[in-house]
């Protein structure tokens, strides 16, 4: 079923709060976009499409995403960068139990210290959306990027 | 004509390493023909990956592009991932299952056994064409590796005679190695794969390299995976070119060993205590082991996370590491999730290894601007004995003694 464009304005808000919490900040405020309950899993397109589990980054909860912020912000040495995230297609369906199953397109590109803009990471964010105290939040989200090389080390979230 | 390498060793010992060697071109030339296509056995392969009569997957020895298959029989066999036609890729993915594998350009065909066994027009069409008389299929074959298994895992050789698995680790790698592959069939977790921007011999010497650990892993130590004060041992073969960091788990507190760290996160609580949920399962109370295998491989296990590492050269200032993650068929569900939440520590994105992939592009870019320097290896003095602390770099002195005797410098 597809949503209805204020249901979809909505959703399409939450992908924008969701970029520019990651690359403008503040990132201690991300894990709020998710429910408690959630799964958010950053995975090579090619685990995903032969079904193997492992994923480079796994939280299963806000407070394992609290974690990982926490852990970027204090204990990962690691050069600074600004990220700027382009999302695009978002297309939502409605769930039989109100929730919203969602597809996504996005380009990460990274910017080092005395380099040129590169790309970071591509592909796809396949997402479970719920409404939650009036809010859209996000119950799962897998981040399934194209390429399974990476440029070096993902630190910040997708 | 070969390009010679313009670095030379700036003194009999191994307490000093010339920079040169992370950055020149032709000496990397040399490593690729040297280290990868010599005597070792290098990494490529999990049989959980090709369990099948038909699988094969793709692998990089160096730089070469090689094919691991699994015959009707059951048998694993290694070829270049190259027609020898006229040089065309087999091989277009990673993975597959086929009874030939077909060139695309002409369509040679070949076996799971590299064999040449099939040229479209052989004998020409209607007379005209073919190959010469004097043709032999059995002339171009493609080149073939040698394969060993150990307990699940492959590793292949271009050398003609390679030594035995078992005599080429050393007595203490080889019962370390069967510490983790023990027998149990192994259960294949999945991939990451990473480009880093520095030399390949600098993620050797970063896993042979216990000093970093307890100082740039701010999270390793805040949560006493790994501490300088901790029950250690660092153990190689008898060539240096193999070793072992063996460790124990600590607790979250100050002590002398983290005094000399300043960003010790003591306040730092785990919002979510299931990301860091070790449990013991090996039979010594070891709680890490590194192992480093010449040419290209890194045998993980910190807690509960088990992976390889394999060493990708790319050139001179670059390397891909391509890990595969795995447990065990016999694990259960909890275990499983168990090593898979554990594995935000150890990935392209892991709270641990990020600070080495980030550590190793700084390290290059300090080390290219000053090629014509020598770093300094003396921690823990100038040998290459084992030890039993972690305040030593006798790992990264025993690899570059190895090193010197193969290349010659
Ligand atoms: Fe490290």
């Amino acid at each position: 079923m597809s949503l209805d464009s204020a249901r979809q304005r909505q959703l399409e808000a939450l992908y924008d709060r969701y970029a520019e919490l990651l690359d403008d900040g503040p990132l201690e405020d991300w894990p709020a976009l998710f429910e408690e309950e959630c799964d958010y899993r950053v995975i090579p397109r090619d685990n995903h499409d032969q079904g193997l589990p492992m994923a480079i980054i796994r939280c299963e909860s806000r407070g394992m995403l609290m974690d990982r912020v926490r852990s970027v912000q204090e204990t990962i040495m690691h050069e600074p960068r600004y990220l700027r995230h382009q999302i695009t297609n978002i297309r939502g369906t409605g769930r039989a139990d109100g929730g919203i199953d969602a597809v996504a397109h996005y380009l990460v590109v990274e910017v080092l210290p005395d380099r040129l803009p590169q790309i970071l990471s591509v592909g796809r964010y396949l997402s479970r959306v719920v409404e939650d105290g009036g809010d859209l939040r996000f119950a799962g989200m897998r981040v399934v990027y194209d390429s399974v090389l990476v440029p070096n080390s993902i630190v910040y979230p997708l | 004509m070969e390009n010679k390498p313009a670095v030379t060793w700036p003194t009999n010992g191994v307490d000093q390493v010339p920079y040169g060697i992370y950055t020149d071109p032709a000496l990397f030339e040399q490593e690729m023909h040297r280290i990868f296509e010599g005597d070792g056995w290098a990494y490529v392969g999990l049989e959980a990956e090709i369990p099948e009569a038909g699988d094969y997957l793709v692998t990089l020895i160096g730089r070469r592009s090689v094919v691991i298959a699994r015959d009707q029989q059951g048998d694993i066999h290694g070829f270049v991932n190259r027609c020898a036609h006229r040089g065309v890729k087999l091989c277009r993915q990673n993975r597959g299952n086929t009874r030939f594998f077909v060139c695309p350009y002409h369509q040679w065909s070949y076996d799971a056994q590299g064999n040449l066994r099939g040229v479209p027009f052989i004998k020409g069409v209607k007379g005209k064409g073919g190959m010469p008389e004097d043709f032999e299929r059995a002339e171009h074959n493609l080149p073939k590796l040698a394969i060993t298994r150990q307990n699940g895992v492959i590793f292949a050789s271009f050398a003609a005679e390679p030594p035995a698995f078992e005599a080429y680790l050393g007595e203490t790698n080889f019962r370390y190695f069967n510490r983790v592959f023990d027998g149990r069939p192994l259960q294949l977790l999945g991939y990451s794969r990473q480009l880093i921007p520095g030399n390949w011999k600098l993620m050797f010497e970063n896993i042979k390299d216990p000093y970093h650990a307890s100082l740039l892993h701010v999270f390793l130590v805040t949560f006493g995976l790994f501490r300088a004060d901790q029950d250690s041992q660092v153990q190689m073969d008898d060539s240096g070119a193999h070793a072992l960091l063996i460790s124990r788990r600590g607790e979250q507190k100050k002590s002398d060993a983290t005094t000399d760290m300043a960003n010790l996160r003591e306040d730092f609580e785990l919002q979510d205590r299931r990301l860091l949920d070790p449990v013991k399962e090996f039979p010594d109370d070891a709680t890490v082991v590194m192992q480093t295998i010449w040419p290209n491989l890194i045998v993980q296990q910190q807690s509960n996370t088990l992976a390889l590492r394999q060493i990708r050269p790319r050139h001179a200032g670059a390397f891909e590491l391509a890990w595969t993650f795995f447990g065990y068929a016999d694990d259960d569900e909890e275990m499983t999730r168990r090593r898979l939440r554990q594995g935000n520590l150890m990935s392209a994105a892991g709270l641990v290894s990020a600070d080495d992939s980030e550590v190793i592009k700084l390290a290059q870019d300090g080390i290219s601007e000053y090629p014509d320097h020598t770093g300094v290896v003396q921690m823990g003095g100038r040998g290459t004995e084992n030890e039993n602390h972690m305040v030593t770099e006798t790992a990264v002195r025993a690899f570059y003694a190895h090193y010197r005797k193969v290349m010659g410098l």
